[in-house]
């Protein structure tokens, strides 16, 4: 699953906000996938955590327990764990986190059409953001777009290529205001991809701007 | 508590070893040496608590739960309502993060995180929970190989590092670490959060990248 060829990685900013605990859930989930699928990224994540670590043991001693709080704890430890949910293994395409939010494999996806080939599934995250898979057909294009807030693609599958990069799977790109792109799908193989925004997206040519209200994005 | 670092311990056995030769460095380090815990007391660089999480997970042992819970509890409830707990919910949540660790104590990975720092996520996670009552997708777990117990010098490394990190944290221009601090409250939206900690992470970085690895190594 893990892979050492992942050229675009996650900044330090958001990977101090995931460590901090205050990212939209939905950066929160493509956070988490990139991370299963690269240890460079884990391990500034965890030194991150670390910081967080120090910051709890600076905490002062100010604040104190509660009477009988040690056996309430006790007791609390004696009705047993929590029942953990089952651990799904990961399939060739997506990895864990995402397969909590899929239910399933790369098979229990539910596809949308919204036109060209493309096909996206919206993920159940809070609304502070929005989190979706995108299919791209091989050989495909995403309309021109650009962005009012920041989006990060991730790709799962297949790869593409924008006036940016060449994208492959694990590799995250991060578009902002500025930039305005084209994602084209290789040849090879279709394209799926996560897809993270905290805006919505604005399309740059009449007709896709009309299919918008479907995207929901 | 227990004044001496793990260090200055170490130097007070070790002339019985190595003989007389070194004796007279020894001494003369001893003297000039200024003291490696801090002000407060605390031993972030002793490596105990690792080994208390061991015998909760090896033999639920009750009497290292406690102490666990006397050190570690206040921090948590103090955390949780820095990040806009009330004291009532604040003290539910750090019983329960306490809970956790004894029920999770087998998962503790010691070369990738000192104890504080695992209690610190399980907290975070807890505030996530709760407070925000939201999901937190974590990363895929990385299980223990064969090996299972880990390498000591690497965990010895990892502590002495994080320690570092904390004397560098503390040792920042008041504006810059409160508004770390901040950010692990939840004080800052990831858009405020500015990637120049002004901390040295690369180290730690290098150590835990180095510990996935070997975790990696053993589960191919």
């Amino acid at each position: 699953m893990m892979s050492n060829k992942i050229k675009h990685h996650l900044t330090d900013d958001l990977l101090m906000a995931y460590a901090a605990g205050t990212l939209p859930e939905a950066f929160d989930l493509m956070v988490a996938t990139h991370l299963t699928l690269c240890d460079h990224c884990r391990a500034r994540a965890e030194s991150f955590d670390a910081v967080g670590g120090c910051v709890l043991q600076e905490q002062d001693a100010a604040v104190s327990m509660n009477d009988g709080s040690l056996a309430a704890t006790m007791a609390m430890i004696a009705q047993g764990a929590p029942v953990a949910k089952p651990v799904r293994p990961g399939c060739s395409v997506l990895p864990t986190p995402l397969q909590d939010y899929v239910g399933g494999d790369v098979n229990d996806i539910k596809w949308r059409s919204i036109g060209m080939g493309v096909k996206q599934a919206i993920l159940p995250t809070t609304h502070e953001a929005t989190a979706r898979l995108l299919f791209i057909p091989a050989g495909a294009a995403v309309p021109d777009h650009s962005h009012n807030g920041m989006e990060l693609t991730m790709v799962l599958q297949g790869a593409f290529s924008d006036e940016v990069d060449h994208f492959a799977r694990g590799d995250v790109e991060i578009a902002d205001e500025d930039l305005h792109h084209t994602p084209t799908a290789d040849i090879s193989e279709d394209c799926i991809c996560l897809a993270v925004t905290d805006a919505p997206l604005k399309f740059n040519k009449l007709m896709p701007r009309l299919f918008q209200p479907f995207l929901r994005i | 508590m227990v004044m001496f670092t793990e260090s200055d311990t170490a130097r007070l056995d070790e002339p019985v070893a190595d003989g007389p030769v070194v004796r007279p460095l020894r001494v003369k380090r001893r003297i000039k040496g200024r003291p490696v815990n801090h002000a407060n007391g605390s031993c972030e660089t002793r490596t105990e608590w690792v080994g208390h999480v061991a015998r909760i997970r090896d033999a639920q042992d009750q009497a290292a739960f406690a102490e666990l819970f006397q050190h570690f509890a206040p921090r948590v409830k103090a955390f949780l309502i820095k990040s806009g707990s009330d004291a009532a919910m604040a003290e539910e949540c750090a019983q329960e993060v306490m809970a956790t660790l004894w029920h999770k104590a087998h998962l503790f990975d010691p070369t990738r995180a000192t104890v504080a720092t695992w209690v610190f996520t399980i907290a975070r996670n807890k505030r996530i929970d709760v407070l925000r009552r939201q999901r937190r997708p974590e990363p895929e777990d990385l299980g223990w190989g064969p090996e299972a117990e880990p390498d000591q010098h690497d965990v010895m490394a990892l502590q002495q590092e994080t320690a570092q990190l904390r004397d560098a944290l503390t040792a920042l221009p008041e504006a810059q670490r409160e508004l770390i601090e901040k950010a692990y409250f939840g004080d800052l939206s990831h858009r405020e959060i500015a990637s120049q900690t002004g901390l040295p992470l690369g180290t730690i970085k290098s150590r835990i990248r180095l510990a996935l690895d070997r975790l990696r190594h053993a589960m191919n």
